[in-house]
């Protein structure tokens, strides 16, 4: 497939960029973080309107089918204008792991709820500061009529505001094996459940949740048990393609606003732009960033197509965006400088948010390493 | 079937009964590719003869038109023709300075007169080209070069010195930029010229690289006389010439930093050099280096490929060849001095038989030329910046 968008895409791209810009700017970010919300649920109803929260479903249960270049072209504009919402969470997050792991009951139930905005999911993976999916020990103990979950899950994403949280846990085996792990569909409400709020350096939060015993009965099961893995990888895929998406958006718009700045700032009575020392970092950047959409548009079409090197194209992708995303965070605050240190500057928030999405389900260091393990060294 | 599958099948059909079985396989023997020329040096029958046939079909050039003896393939044609050599491994019949660089220049530029003199024997690898461009005093600052050409009525008189003259000793002709009004500003007075390395005056002189090799020259001229039909496009008007083949150049170079299918990845290599304990690299800290280069091997060939498909759709802009060349040459310089480290001592064996007479060491050394070549890395960061981002 030709490494470029189609017309579809293209538009989906297009009013993504519109819409974020107009209703969902820095300034929105600002406004969440002075009234201490995490997203607006006004917000997220319009993106449901426009269809967002349908893009992964599929067809047939009432979503639009539309792929994971589609939406990553919308979650590309999100890093740019550094939108929060329930999109991460639950139209990709939790409209991947139901449609791979799910029942046909579960899909037909839950699926449509999704792409219509009536429910909001929170995947709960990690449970050290380190992503290691294989490595949960959060247990689910058999019981007579289904299963006893008790544990700690931590860094899960709106985790303390979906109506449905998605909980993977070992039914078998011990930390580190790849079986055992089954899926589990869980009532944040349900006796047992603690959720705990932490708020993060991006003016977002996460939630460490506890599961002290939390009873569940066998149609909580989400696919089979002992056999949760491959969906939960192949979800981590799927999200951590789209992370790299994310911050894509991220390193383009601190890009482009440094890149201007450069066009505006005087020192020493001529631009800074001018500085030869300047010019080649700021050349250097734009070439990583070229570099870096190939990789983020590669492994899209990889998922979409089943290839079955999409595993390693999302390793790939996110592990040098997190290196991309690094350099231009931070070159975009050093060659700001002063201003880049402020808060009222918008620039320094593009650091704030990167490194959050950065980690989450593993950052350079993580996807490297898988990386060269699936390529046998 | 459509025509395209049609001239598929025949293709591979032509291919599979017409190169020979030597020619199925990566070039291994470092500069053993075919270069074609008067002098032309093959190293085996089948060589000459895989070239001779492909120069019949036109096919050394296939994308330029028949009456030039080109293959006249339209770009899916020669698509279709790129893929079935792949699927044979067949190697490239002829490579040439002709095919790469004045040859297209010709086409966008030239004469009809001159392309009817000087596409045939490109194509038939009977003449091999050589750049003059570089001099002493004018490497990043190539406009500022000094070579003059005296018009004398109907040819110029040319002296002064060029240098980087790729293979200039073993070449017939030359592409030439040379200063035909020395008054101009800077860039409007040059013009390219053309004109046989037989021709009295012209002296080229191997340079010994540190990497112990001699692939340039420099070449002196001295009252060289060039006739005023070899002039490319307007005299005066070279240095559109000029730019256009740097691009060029700048695209082929750039391609350095893209593995060759079929040859060994860096980590195949590390893997070999190395070994494995418990799964993984067993240097642990050269592992590191190997995956973070793998990570950026991989987004350089993706982007290459992005950019040819942007063009191809006439979407955007596209991502320069400045930034391939920059990145590709930096990228290819990064993959030896890796492999130097993951042979330690041993890779420092410059004549011995164990180390292939130094093929590790002399090959790490070239590739330093890699990012001075064709434009410095720093020429290219200061095209990016300038052209691209609009930094004045």
């Amino acid at each position: 497939m030709a490494l470029v968008l189609n017309q579809e895409q293209q538009m989906l791209k297009e009013s993504a960029q519109g819409f974020l810009s107009e209703f969902a700017s820095i300034t929105e970010l600002r406004r969440l973080r002075d009234v201490d919300d995490d997203y607006s649920p006004e917000l997220w109803g319009q993106m449901v309107d426009m269809g967002w929260a349908a893009i992964l479903v599929p067809e047939n249960h009432g979503g639009l089918g539309f792929g994971q270049v589609g939406m990553g072209q919308i979650v590309e504009q999100s890093g740019r204008t550094l939108t929060a919402s329930p999109l991460f969470s639950t139209a990709i997050l939790g409209a991947s792991i139901i449609n791979l792991a799910g029942s046909s009951e579960q899909k037909a139930r839950l699926l449509p709820a999704i792409a219509e905005g009536q429910l909001t999911t929170a995947l709960a993976v990690d449970e050290s500061g380190h992503h290691a999916p294989a490595n949960m020990s959060l247990v689910a103990d058999k019981t007579a009529s289904g299963f006893r979950l008790t544990g700690v899950k931590r860094s899960v994403v709106d985790g303390h505001s979906a109506s449905q949280l998605i909980v993977a846990a070992r039914t078998a085996g011990e930390a580190g094996d790849s079986r055992g792990i089954s899926l589990f569909l869980v009532d944040p409400s349900a006796a047992g459940v603690t959720v705990e709020r932490i708020p993060t350096v991006d003016s977002r939060s996460v939630a460490s949740i506890s599961f002290d015993g939390v009873d569940v009965d066998v149609g909580a099961l989400l696919g089979e048990e002992g056999d949760g893995f491959a969906a939960l990888s192949a979800t981590l895929d799927i999200a951590n393609a789209h992370l790299a998406a994310e911050l894509l958006g991220i390193c383009s718009e601190a890009f482009e606003r440094t890149l201007q700045y450069l066009k505006e700032r005087r020192q020493f009575g001529v631009l800074i732009g001018s500085f030869q020392a300047l010019q080649h970092r700021a050349a250097h950047w734009w070439s990583e960033i070229e570099l870096a959409k190939s990789l983020v548009l590669k492994s899209l079409q990889a998922l979409d197509d089943g290839n079955l090197r999409a595993p390693a194209l999302v390793s790939i992708s996110k592990a040098k965006l997190c290196e991309v995303a690094e350099l231009s965070s931070n070159e975009a605050i050093q060659m700001h400088a002063g201003v880049g240190m402020t808060d009222e500057y918008d620039v320094g928030f593009f650091a704030k948010r990167a490194r959050p999405a950065q980690a989450l389900f593993g950052g350079y260091a993580y996807h490297g390493d898988r990386l060269a393990s699936m390529s046998g060294y | 079937m459509t025509d395209l599958q049609v001239f598929r099948d025949e293709t591979r059909q032509w291919l599979e009964q017409n190169c020979p079985p030597s020619m199925r396989s990566p070039i291994n023997i470092d500069g053993s590719q075919c270069w074609g020329g008067r002098n032309a040096v093959f190293f085996s029958d089948e060589q000459k003869l895989w070239m001779e046939r492909m120069a019949a079909k036109g096919w050394t050039a296939p994308t330029w038109p028949i009456e030039y003896g080109g293959g006249g393939l339209n770009k899916a044609q020669a698509k279709v023709l790129r893929e079935e050599m792949g699927n044979l491994n067949a190697r490239s019949p002829l490579d040439s300075f002709g095919i790469w660089m004045i040859g297209p220049a010709l086409l966008k530029f030239g004469s009809d007169a001159l392309k009817k003199q000087h596409l045939p024997p490109i194509v038939r690898g009977e003449i091999r080209w050589c750049q003059g461009y570089s001099e002493p005093n004018a490497g990043s600052d190539l406009a500022g070069l000094q070579t003059k050409a005296a018009d004398m009525g109907d040819h110029f008189i040319v002296n002064g010195q060029k240098v980087w003259t790729s293979y200039g000793d073993k070449s017939d002709w030359m592409f030439c930029l040379v200063r035909t009004d020395p008054e101009a500003k800077k860039q409007s007075g040059i013009s390219l010229v053309l004109f046989d390395m037989t021709t009295p005056g012209v002296t080229p002189k191997p340079i010994k690289l540190i990497s112990g090799s001699s692939p340039f020259c420099e070449t002196f001229l001295d009252d060289v006389r060039v006739e005023k039909n070899q002039v490319v496009g307007e005299i005066n008007q070279g240095w559109t010439i000029a730019k256009y083949l740097l691009t060029h150049e700048r695209e082929m170079i750039g391609g350095f930093g893209l593995t060759d299918a079929g040859s060994q990845s860096l980590a195949e290599y590390a893997v070999d050099a190395l070994g494995i304990t418990q799964g993984r690299l067993a240097n642990t800290l050269l592992r590191s280096d190997v995956i973070r280069w793998e990570i950026d091997a991989a987004a350089f060939a993706m982007t290459a490929e992005r950019v040819t498909d942007e063009v191809k759709s006439g979407q955007g802009v596209g991502a320069t060849s400045a930034m391939l060349k920059y990145y590709g040459t930096e990228l290819n310089k990064r993959r030896y001095e890796l492999m130097m480290k993951f042979h330690g001592n041993d890779a420092m064996e410059w004549e011995s038989e164990a180390s292939n007479e130094g093929w590790l060491p002399r090959t790490w050394l070239r590739t330093k030329g890699n990012s001075i070549e064709g434009g410095t890395s720093e020429i290219q960061l200061n095209i990016i910046a300038k052209n691209i981002l609009g930094l004045g």
